[in-house]
């Protein structure tokens, strides 16, 4: 298991959350309860088995629904 | 090309703009019905592009967005060939989420001034005097960094050579700079003003004294109070509830125009955004001012806060006991200030100390004899004489005759919260010393503040007796103050408050009252920046200001206030629209969207107040 934390372009819309929050986890691998979309902050942290899922991947999920990934941090749990 | 298309919505809007106002412009000065009707049809054409593109995304993901509404509004627009309406929605739409994400930018920027001081690189040291410019994630602790002047302090760490003064306002607000030396610790995040230092790390990355505030910073800004998550968990089922609505409606009357401004009224805009917004603006002006409040949950119940709890020592009072009166009862008060000082010199008790930092500088002479009587004091011999020091018990045991004056000065000195210090020389009374512990200055004044702020009790506990009590509560003007308290005292009287129904703050500075931060409504931790208390409590004043608290108070205050604004002003337009769509003719689908639209900015521009909020 990881943990990463994902900046994202600014988020202006509540609904983006709702998007997000259901792209990354609609991925396999991903920890769902661990997913916690951040509005203020614009931000996504969540645990995934690097196993099964790579950070590339969850990014690319993020960035086909139209969002900016700035920097992904990934470190051990 | 979809992500291509997404970022150039900026653009994209401008140009719909410039297409509307070709249209109108040739509408009214040149008659022209088709320049008209086809510059609206290619600007909607243009226009709803990115909003299908995020409706489609959402669809995937099983979200019922605001984008889907607004589609099929146009879509429907296009169905009755009302390309004015069309062009103007989509216009409006991609136009307010632009404005919006300025001036969100703008609520977030206190926060986001705080994030940015965060240290980036630090000059790591490699080999025999060499330091390399590394990444800050790759200082580990033990590492020895050098700091050059101007550059901020990578890590919390310790000074092995080098001094100079440093700027802490990142941990404690504070800007006056401090100066530091060899031995002493300096905090990441904390600009060196001048001079040079090298260090050895400490701590790192988040588990530094400023990693661990912007984390508490950002998880506050983000968390949710009960009542959010209902609007979240109401804003969910609402979307799909108006697209709905909308369709049976168009069905049964056949009114594509009713069915179509329905789906942009039913948008769910400042509802969802008017209570983080505010949140976040709180929050920043608080982490500006030294005051960090966790999450919107503990600015409302901070905000509808009855009574206040105190520590004493080190809350109220300096926590560091001085020496606040004495007398002299001698004509040459030198000797006798020798003495009292040789035999304090090889005490350790608490007041010993307060005595001799007052009388320092003195010629010091051999103790004989040292005797210890209990709950008394200290009787010895000292260059022959025979030196009694303690409190009046002692003086009465050793046969000192007081007069009448120093009756009455030891009377008064009680009075007033004082621990006394007699000392007397072969059987003669010479000094008097009242001993206590200060005030903290500005006190007074700050808990005047939080009176005029409407909080009903102001209430001190404290472990010292109830006469230093009741002087201390007497003189700040405390509603209730009660001593002989241990820790366990104190968190069953909070517990008690608690359960008459009020809600109640504890401000302490956690060292032994942790049970009483954690256990009252609001647990309020005089922070010096490297307390466990940051994150046991619910709000931290950094650099144990005092002086943040009325702040503090304030702002959570003015904070719920504006979150209240916020959702009245978000219900009253939805309800206005209604009404206007039931019972009258003004409004269509662009007054809508525009009304929509507007509500949003109204609800940005009014948690911004928030960012300026100062304690009048």
């Amino acid at each position: 298991m990881k943990k990463a934390t994902i900046q994202l372009g600014t988020l202006t819309c509540p609904s983006c959350l709702q998007k997000i929050d259901n792209a990354v986890k609609a991925l396999d691998g991903v920890d769902k309860e661990s997913v916690n979309v951040l509005f203020n902050s614009s931000k996504v942290k969540l645990n995934f088995d690097d196993e099964i899922l790579s950070i590339e991947k969850i990014e690319n999920a993020i960035t086909t629904m139209g969002y900016e990934v700035k920097k992904s941090q990934v470190r051990d749990v | 090309m979809q992500p291509l298309i997404l970022k150039n919505k900026n653009k994209i809007a401008l140009i719909v703009g410039i297409l509307i106002a070709v249209g109108f412009i040739s509408e009214w000065t040149i008659h022209n019905e088709s320049i008209f009707a086809w510059s609206l049809i290619i600007g909607s054409v243009l226009g709803i592009i990115p909003i299908v593109i995020q409706a489609y995304q959402a669809l995937r993901v099983k979200v019922v967005s605001i984008d889907i509404l607004v589609t099929l509004a146009v879509v429907g627009a296009f169905i009755i060939k009302n390309y004015e309406e069309a062009a103007i929605v989509i216009f409006l739409f991609l136009f307010g989420a632009f404005l919006e994400q300025r001036t969100l930018n703008k609520t977030r920027s206190a926060i986001k001034e705080l994030t940015e001081m965060a240290p980036e690189s630090a000059l790591k040291k490699m080999g025999d005097d060499e330091f390399v410019e590394v990444d800050v994630d790759e200082v580990d602790i033990g590492d020895i960094l050098l700091v050059k002047t101007g550059a901020k302090v990578p890590v919390d760490g310790t000074i092995i050579t080098g001094q100079g003064s440093i700027n802490e306002a990142s941990i404690t607000g504070e800007s006056l700079p401090v100066a530091k030396e060899k031995g002493l610790t300096v905090y990441a995040g904390t600009i060196l003003e001048n001079g040079t230092l090298q260090i050895v790390a400490d701590r790192v990355g988040e588990d530094t004294t400023f990693g661990k505030i912007i984390e508490l910073v950002e998880e506050a800004q983000d968390s949710k109070s009960e009542a959010e998550r209902f609007i979240d968990r109401f804003s969910k089922y609402y979307t799909p509830a108006v697209l709905i609505l909308a369709l049976v409606l168009g069905l049964f009357t056949q009114n594509v125009e009713l069915a179509i401004t329905i789906l942009v009224l039913g948008c769910p805009g400042a509802l969802v955004i008017g209570v983080p917004v505010s949140n976040v603006a709180g929050i920043g002006n608080g982490a500006r001012n030294g005051v960090l409040l966790k999450g919107s949950e503990v600015i409302s119940d901070f905000s509808r806060l009855d009574t206040i709890v105190f520590d004493k020592t080190g809350t109220l009072t300096v926590g560091n006991p001085s020496v606040a009166e004495k007398e002299f009862y001698a004509d040459n008060i030198d000797e006798a200030l020798g003495y009292l000082a040789s035999v304090e010199r090889e005490s350790d008790h608490p007041l010993a100390k307060a005595v001799l930092e007052k009388i320092g500088e003195t010629t010091f002479s051999p103790v004989e004899n040292t005797e210890v009587i209990k709950g008394g004091g200290i009787v010895a011999h000292v260059n022959g004489h025979r030196v009694a020091v303690g409190n009046a018990a002692l003086m009465e045991k050793e046969n000192v005759k007081l007069n009448e004056k120093a009756r009455a000065d030891i009377a008064r000195f009680e009075s007033s919260g004082n621990s006394l210090v007699i000392t007397s020389v072969n059987g003669e009374l010479k000094i008097v010393m009242g001993i206590r512990d200060q005030i903290r200055t500005g006190v007074k004044e700050d808990l005047r503040k939080l009176k005029k702020l409407k909080v009903k009790n102001l209430v001190m506990l404290s472990g010292d007796n109830q006469g230093t009590v009741d002087a201390v509560s007497r003189e700040l003007g405390l509603t209730e103050a009660h001593g002989n308290m241990l820790p366990e005292d104190k968190s069953a009287y909070i517990k008690k408050l608690i359960d008459e129904g009020q809600i109640v703050a504890f401000v302490g500075d956690g060292v032994n009252d942790s049970p009483s931060l954690a256990l009252a409504n609001i647990g309020i931790a005089m922070g010096t920046g490297t307390d466990v208390a940051i994150e046991t409590s619910d709000v931290v004043l950094m650099n144990s200001d005092f002086s943040r608290l009325p702040h503090a108070l304030g702002l959570a205050k003015a904070t719920a206030r504006n979150m209240r604004q916020n959702i009245i002003i978000a219900l009253g337009v939805v309800l206005v629209l209604l009404a206007g769509l039931l019972f009258s003719e003004w409004v269509n689908m662009s007054i809508g969207m525009l009304v929509h639209e507007a509500s949003i900015l109204v609800v940005i521009l009014n948690g911004m107040r928030l960012l300026r909020y100062k304690l009048r």
